[in-house]
């Protein structure tokens, strides 16, 4: 048979088979560190810090683990949380993340690595982001072959929209949620293949690990049983997955319960219904297969009647009632928000104000998944082509990651896998249809097709030098008698189960030469994208800022941290700090200090009460801070660095969720201007300007200015030159930047005068008729 | 595996029931037969944990829902178990020998029965 480029054919396919499996482990494992050196931007760049928001309170609850114990982490009521009331963590939390860091930890020190628990938990969504590659390329390995296993696997361990969820630092249960996700579902794909329950058993372990581990379990909770159902539904039930589905759903159901956070839920709430009916009516057509297997069919066919109307009637009757009933939850709100994605923001502001939960904008599609998303449908198309089991699951999965990825940013994360895969699959299916050396023969029928022979494709960006010569996979197919070398024999088999008349094919080196140095450029724009995008964008701890001085060089801004030290330092430590709760775990990390509300948002009112604090006159705040011990108020304050994710850029938010709470009070409209702007200059409505944190983000803000005009630079707004005077609550701390702002709550004045005539008392106003000014000021 | 709940027949569907009974005592193996037994024995004490927490009390609800679950997760293990080794299925089963199919479902309940002693309270 023709030939395009020779093969070499000395070699003996113990050889071939030797080396492709030296390269895969070879390259797995190069993916694997680049996996991990991509995520340590954010350390080198900055330093081994805990990012953003959440992962303070996981590392705050693994230092606790590290340093008292399972059992008094397990039972831990943390008073200083949601002051005054506090929060029982130990029974409100996903723990397999801490538990996962405690036991590396305890593990390292066994060995004697005195490894501080700050840099385990630093360095693991790194490290699982290596066993995610690892767990990738297993799930592919199952839907095309090794080669598309190393794809998308190195697809896994750089693309964007994992790494912005798994860089060094970003401590939180997404770090092993995707290595779960992609585990459990390859466990699941093997089980439904072989049909073995020893696959259901590891799959449904996997998946308590996962339901320990992240709320987004939900998500597998619904993907199998989906799966399985439209299995059933096309008519492929089989024994195999009776057994894999029974095997992992019993164990997985009993497992999930084992955590305390889920309880009940997964007998209960309809979230997690879907699987249970899947599981009963799996039960009943295995029953009627079996029935059937011993009665001829007019007789099957009656009883089969019979029995599925009779059984319908009841389910549908039985669900019913135990709705009605209320033993069986309705779906919660942050369900509903992913079919109407207005819900939120009508019902339940709070779900909405998180950034993390809008609907995602059309370019982060890109900028997260570069040339994947255009390769993505033309991978899920080649799923539909063979169209076996494992690969309608990866249609399914795709069909439903992209619309919960076009409603919820954070979403993105689930998607991202399956992107993988299938990009994965269509590429190394395009590479060995031109890499592959066989030309087609005109005139005859019998050599027949290469179409796609799955033959060699390395994983490009890791060795993609060793393409044309090095084959990484041998098929046990028996050979046809026409080839010339081993390897030509694996080519030829590698596709010959797949028999049609019309030969097909590429012809000449010249085609599969352009053909695949275009596939090569593509991912090495790849690489460089990626490598861009993670360094930019998803490498800021947010903790600690960074610019640009004009000299090119880099300037920190830390202004997060050198607050929370001086409460740290300044403060009683049992006093009271009231933020917005987007700062509640930052100021429990690093602060150690109790704080109202926090990231963790289980009580609106209490959250909205800050919010009504931060948006009403002082004279209305005063009381509620004093009820609620309040000591410390802090702002975060951007207008003077343009940092835009300051407290007045959220108030609206603040606004909203309070008027939830008290619509009398606190109404949304009169903050904004007669002509519905948001505005904080002289425009700015009477409300806006008398509300604490109006008064709180610009109190001598213009003095910086000397007599200028104040400018705030995220907003791009010139302040009034008389800036708020504050009556009730002190300047006690201002960071170096302005970002931070802490105001100190005054006690009562000692002769039960309210503050803002006691200010103006002592700043020697007159007040109807008194004696003569008094000369001293009232020491700040 | 005898029959689950029969559904109300009409006369025509008795026959068929017993036509049902007499072709599955000629056409299953011993072996199955003892599978079946201990299926239906796994039934019986499942209906009778359910109408015990329906009728009387589902108070310890952790306890209830191991012991259910036990006997539900038993009763899939064993029933994979035998579809299994059932000779009929054997191409369906390319990779799991009976053996291997025995181990797999002692692996199963071993598992099971760890979460439901856990789950017990």
């Amino acid at each position: 048979m023709p030939e395009a480029y020779p093969l070499p054919s000395n070699l003996s396919s113990a050889t071939v088979t030797n080396t492709a499996s030296l390269l895969r482990i070879v390259t797995l494992a190069l993916i694997s560190g680049a996996a991990i050196a991509s995520r340590l931007f954010a350390v080198i760049n900055f330093e081994s810090i805990i990012h953003e928001f959440d992962p303070w309170f996981n590392y705050r609850a693994t230092r606790v683990l590290a340093t008292k114990g399972f059992y008094e982490f397990w039972n831990w009521f943390d008073p200083t949380a949601w002051y005054p009331l506090g929060r029982v963590v130990g029974g409100t939390v996903y723990p397999g993340l801490m538990a996962t860091s405690g036991v590396i930890y305890n593990l390292l020190h066994a060995l004697n690595l005195p490894v501080d628990i700050r840099n385990v938990c630093v360095l693991l969504a790194p490290g699982f982001s290596a066993l995610t590659a690892w767990a990738t390329y297993m799930f592919t390995k199952e839907m095309k072959d090794p080669s598309a296993g190393l794809l998308a696997a190195a697809f896994i361990g750089i693309v964007p929209g994992y790494i912005s969820r798994s860089v060094a630092g970003s401590y939180d249960n997404e770090a092993i949620a995707i290595f779960l996700l992609m585990f459990t579902f390859y466990c699941w794909i093997k089980a439904l293949k072989q049909g073995s329950a020893l696959f259901g058993t590891v799959a449904a372990v996997f998946y308590f690990y996962m339901v320990a581990a992240w709320g987004g379990y939900v998500f597998i909770t619904n993907m199998i049983p989906l799966h399985a159902l439209v299995l059933i539904l096309m008519g492929r039930f089989s024994n195999r997955l009776y057994a894999a589905y029974s095997s992992w759903y019993a164990i997985g159901t009993l497992a999930s319960m084992q955590v305390p956070f889920v309880g009940f839920q997964p007998v209960k709430t309809s979230e997690h219904m879907a699987a249970l009916a899947v599981f009963g009516l799996l039960q009943i057509v295995a029953f009627a297969q079996l029935v059937r297997s011993h009665v001829s069919s007019q007789q099957f066919q009656k009883l089969l009647f019979i029995g599925v109307v009779a059984i319908g009637i009841l389910g549908a009757a039985a669900f019913g009632i135990m709705t009605l009933k209320g033993w069986i939850a309705p779906w919660t709100g942050r369900f509903y928000s992913l079919w109407d994605t207005g819900y939120a923001k009508k019902y339940i502001p709070i779900i909405a104000s998180v950034s993390e939960h809008q609907p995602t904008a059309w370019p982060s599609f890109f900028m997260d998944l570069q040339f994947l998303i255009f390769l993505f449908p033309a991978g899920v198309v080649v799923c539909f082509r063979q169209l076996r089991d494992e690969h309608l699951f990866v249609i399914i999965y795709a069909v439903m990651a992209s619309y919960f990825a076009g409603v919820m940013v954070r979403l993105m994360l689930t998607l991202t896998p399956v992107v993988c895969v299938a990009s994965a699959v269509a590429l190394s299916t395009l590479l060995d249809t031109y890499i592959d050396p066989t030309e087609p023969e005109i005139n005859d029928d019998t050599v027949s097709e290469s179409g796609a022979s799955t033959a060699s494709a390395p994983a490009p960006g890791a060795n993609g030098t060793s393409h044309p010569t090095t084959p990484k996979k041998t098929k046990k197919a028996v050979p046809p008698p026409q080839s010339t070398s081993a390897l030509g024999q694996i080519i030829a088999a590698s596709r010959s189960s797949n028999n049609k008349p019309r030969p097909k094919g590429i012809f000449g080196a010249d085609t599969r030469l352009m053909v695949v140095f275009n596939a090569m450029c593509l991912l090495a724009f790849f690489v460089f994208h990626c490598t861009w995008v993670t360094s930019s964008a998803y490498s800021s701890p947010s903790v600690v800022l960074a610019s640009t001085n004009p000299d090119g060089s880099q300037h920190i801004i830390d202004d997060f941290r050198e607050a929370y030290y001086w409460l740290r330092q300044n403060t009683q430590e049992d006093s009271v700090v009231l933020s917005w709760w987007d700062y509640g775990y930052q100021i429990a990390g690093m602060a150690d200090r109790p704080t109202l509300v926090d990231n963790n948002t289980w009580n609106n009112t209490h959250i909205a009460t800050v919010g009504k604090v931060m948006a009403s006159s002082e004279e209305v705040a005063y009381p509620i801070l004093r009820k609620h011990d309040v000591q410390y108020i802090l702002v975060i304050f951007g207008g003077l660095l343009g940092y835009s994710g300051d407290d007045i850029n959220k108030f609206l938010w603040m606004v909203r969720i309070a008027q939830g709470i008290w619509p009398d009070e606190v109404q949304e409209p009169s903050f904004f201007t007669p002509r519905g702007e948001y505005k904080v200059d002289d425009q700015a409505s009477p409300t806006m300007r008398n509300s604490m944190m109006y008064k709180m983000s610009y109190y001598r803000f213009a003095e910086l200015f000397g007599g200028n005009a104040a400018t705030d630079r995220v907003r791009q707004q010139q302040l009034p030159k008389v800036g708020p005077t504050l009556d009730y609550v002190d300047e006690a701390f201002t960071s170096e930047n302005w970002i931070v702002r802490i105001y100190e709550v005054k006690k009562e004045d000692p002769l039960g005068r309210d503050h803002k005539s006691a200010n103006a008392f002592s700043q020697g106003k007159k007040r109807k008729r008194t004696k003569p000014a008094q000369r001293r000021r009232a020491i700040l | 595996m005898p029959l689950k709940s029969s559904p109300a027949q009409p006369p025509a569907a008795t026959n068929a029931v017993q036509t049902l009974w007499k072709a599955y005592n000629d056409q299953t193996p011993d072996r199955l037969k003892f599978i079946d037994a201990f299926l239906f024995f796994l039934m019986l004490s499942g209906v009778a944990q359910f109408l015990y927490c329906v009728l009387i009390t589902d108070f310890p609800f952790n306890a209830f829902l191991a012991g259910f679950s036990s006997n539900v997760g038993q009763f899939v293990l064993a029933a994979s178990l035998r579809s299994q080794v059932n000779p009929e299925n054997k191409n369906e089963f390319k990779e799991v020998s009976p053996e291997r199919a025995f181990a797999d479902f002692a692996l199963g309940s071993i598992v099971l029965h760890f979460f439901v002693y856990n789950f017990l309270g």
